[in-house]
Order: C-alpha cells, then structure tokens, then sequence
C-alpha cells in the first residue's frame, strides 16, 4: 500500500464515521445516507486493493487508470447535482402548494370572523 | 387499556375510489363505536368524496406524502383528541374489519408503547408472495423478532393497533421515508422500551388496484430497509435514553 492509497483509506473511513454519526443523529435523511455510504464503501475497497480498479480500468480500455478515477467522480458528482436540482423543483412546488394551501385557509377564516361579528 | 376505549381506525388512501367506501363500512360494521378517519394522500380520484360518503372523516394532505406521512397525520390527530387506541387499515379492502378485535385482545396491561401487528402470514388465509421477497421478508423478521424480544413473521404488514403510549411515541417520531415505515416504527417502539405484539390475520386480495411494487421498488425497497436496519444497530448502541427490558423466554 502506497502514501496515495493510505490517503484515500484515510478519507473513506472518515467520510463513514461522519454520515454513520449525523444519520445516528437523525441529522440526515437515509435517501441521502444510503449514496454516500456507498461511495465511501467503494473506495475503502480500491485504497485496500488498487490491483482491482487497475484490472477495472484495464477492461474499460483506459491507459492510465486514474483517468478512469477522475471520470467516475466527475460523472457521480454530475448525478449528484441533477438529483439535487430535481430535488429543489420538487420542494419549491410543495412550499408553493403549502402557501396557496394557507392563503385559502386564511381567507376561509376572515370569512367565518366576518360572518359572526 | 380502560373498558371502554377510545378507538380511531386510520385508513391511508391513495387513489382507492373503488374501494375505500366499503372498507368505511365493514369498518363501522365490525367496530360501531370508533371514529373512521381517512388520511387522503393526494389522491386525484373520488377517494374524498367515497370516504364522506360511506361517513367517515376525511383529512387531505396538500400533496402525496407516503403512506408513513399519512399515518403521523393520523398520530396526531388520536393525540390531540385523546384517543386511547389506534388502528391501521389498508383502504385497498385487504384486511379483514372484523379481524380488528383480534388485534385489540392482544394488548397487555404493561405500561409503555405497544404495537399489535396483524400478520399474513402466520396460519390463516392464503396470498400469494414472490419467493425472493418472502426470503427476504423472512431475514428482515427475523431481526426484527430480536430487537422487539417477540416472534414476528410479517412485519411490513399495514394491519395495527397502536396504544395510547404508542401514540404518543409515533405522533414525534413515526418514521415519513417512503418504503421503510413499517419497519423503522418496530426499531423505533423497540428502542423506546415498548413491546410489539403478533396476531395472526386473515388476508383478502385487495378490492381494487395492483400491488405497488415493481421489481424494481422491490430492490429499492430492501437497499433501503437493510441501510435503515444498519443505521438502527448504530442508533441502538448508543441511545442513553433506552429503556432496558429483560430478555423475553
């Protein structure tokens, strides 16, 4: 084992303790929990055996195996924006629901308050 | 339990207008002195109208919030009007109305949290499940039945009864990811010290509608479920606030 994989060790395990200690906490939903949880668990595996992700950048055809590192963060940290953006859509339209949801309760409210003064 | 309980019979509906309003009935039927309350998830069908009809009381979520956040609905509102019992039942007419009393026999006089848990597939009546999805049925209870020190075989069964601790426990903490709700409530009851009973149900097939899960949701399902099981064994080790019970015989 190298000072480069040592390094990636290192991080993995610290990035499994953080999302185990702010799930425990209930800080972090599992929907989120469950990817980086899993991210962590891969590279703990490459940093303890780098032959495997040479032998996998070898069947993908890529000469030099960390290119293949960098695509794959790069294409995961892609899915992990889109899903973010679709995520943000999805609240804005149910804060919006809550706020038409809230004005009509209101004005049904002012109405009863009217009818019985 | 007093003599004279209480009881609120919650049915999440999402898009059940074929056959919520019957299952209102045989709720009222079997049960005439509860209170039916329809938690309507978004649903864009005549579930509402269906419900009132058939007399119950209705509620509407602003929009679809799973079944788990149907139910906190339905938790809070049995806190907030003091009911002392609350029941479960599918609004797509799978569980039995009149199995309702064999799951309010099974509480016992223990104070604390207790949830009472209709099972299918212990003894009576017969549905048919996918093999794979029983396996792993099986392993999660399994677990289960170790955390809650009882012998559990059907534990993501909608089929319910919750006291008024229990109540009080999942009107804060009942459990809103989608999928994982009936599982995570057994974890949730366990670490509150609470005890988790199983009576065996008969199941009908549903009135209307098709299973919700696809292959696909199945696979997602158990990531999730095993993702919540592993969190809990964390959560578990280090909650101060647990209650230690003796090991059941």
């Amino acid at each position: 084992m190298t000072g480069v994989h040592i390094i990636a060790l290192v991080s993995a395990l610290v990035t499994l303790t953080v999302i185990i200690e702010l799930s425990r906490r209930r800080h972090l939903h599992e929907k989120y929990a469950i990817m980086w949880l899993a991210v962590a668990l891969v590279i703990a595996v490459f940093a303890v055996f780098p032959g495997l992700f040479n032998s996998l950048a070898h069947a993908f055809g890529v000469k030099n195996p960390p290119d293949l590192l960098t695509v794959m963060a790069a294409l995961f940290l892609l899915t992990v924006c889109v899903r973010l953006s679709w995520e943000v859509g999805r609240l804005e339209d149910h804060s919006r629901a809550l706020a038409e949801e809230v004005a009509l309760l209101r004005k049904d409210l002012d109405d009863r308050t009217l009818e019985s003064t | 339990m007093p003599n004279d309980p209480k009881i609120l019979v919650v049915l999440p509906a999402l898009n059940e207008e074929r056959s919520v309003g019957v299952v209102v009935k045989e709720v009222e039927t079997a049960v005439p002195e509860c209170t039916v309350l329809v938690v309507d998830d978004g649903s864009v069908d005549g579930t509402v109208a269906q419900a009132r009809e058939a007399g119950a009381q209705v509620i509407s979520n602003p929009f679809n919030l799973g079944v788990g956040g149907a139910m906190r609905v339905g938790f809070r509102v049995a806190r907030a009007h003091g009911y002392d019992v609350l029941v479960q039942v599918d609004a797509d007419g799978q569980h039995d109305a009149r199995d309702i009393g064999l799951l309010l026999a099974a509480f016992d006089d223990e104070p604390g949290p207790q949830v009472v848990i209709g099972a299918r597939f212990a003894g009576r009546g017969d549905i048919a499940v996918p093999r794979a999805r029983r396996a792993a049925m099986r392993l999660l209870a399994r677990y289960l039945s170790r955390v809650t020190h009882t012998k559990l075989t059907d534990v993501t069964s909608g089929f319910r009864a919750h006291n008024r601790a229990g109540i009080e426990l999942f009107a804060q903490s009942y459990p809103a990811d989608y999928l994982s709700d009936t599982v995570e409530s057994l974890i949730i009851a366990a670490e509150a010290g609470g005890r988790v009973h199983q009576v065996p149900v008969t199941m009908r097939p549903r009135l209307a509608g098709s299973p919700s899960q696809s292959p696909l949701r199945a696979g997602l399902y158990l990531v999730r479920v095993m993702t919540v099981l592993v969190l809990s064994v964390f959560r578990r080790h280090s909650n101060p606030n647990r209650l230690r019970r003796p090991e059941a015989t």
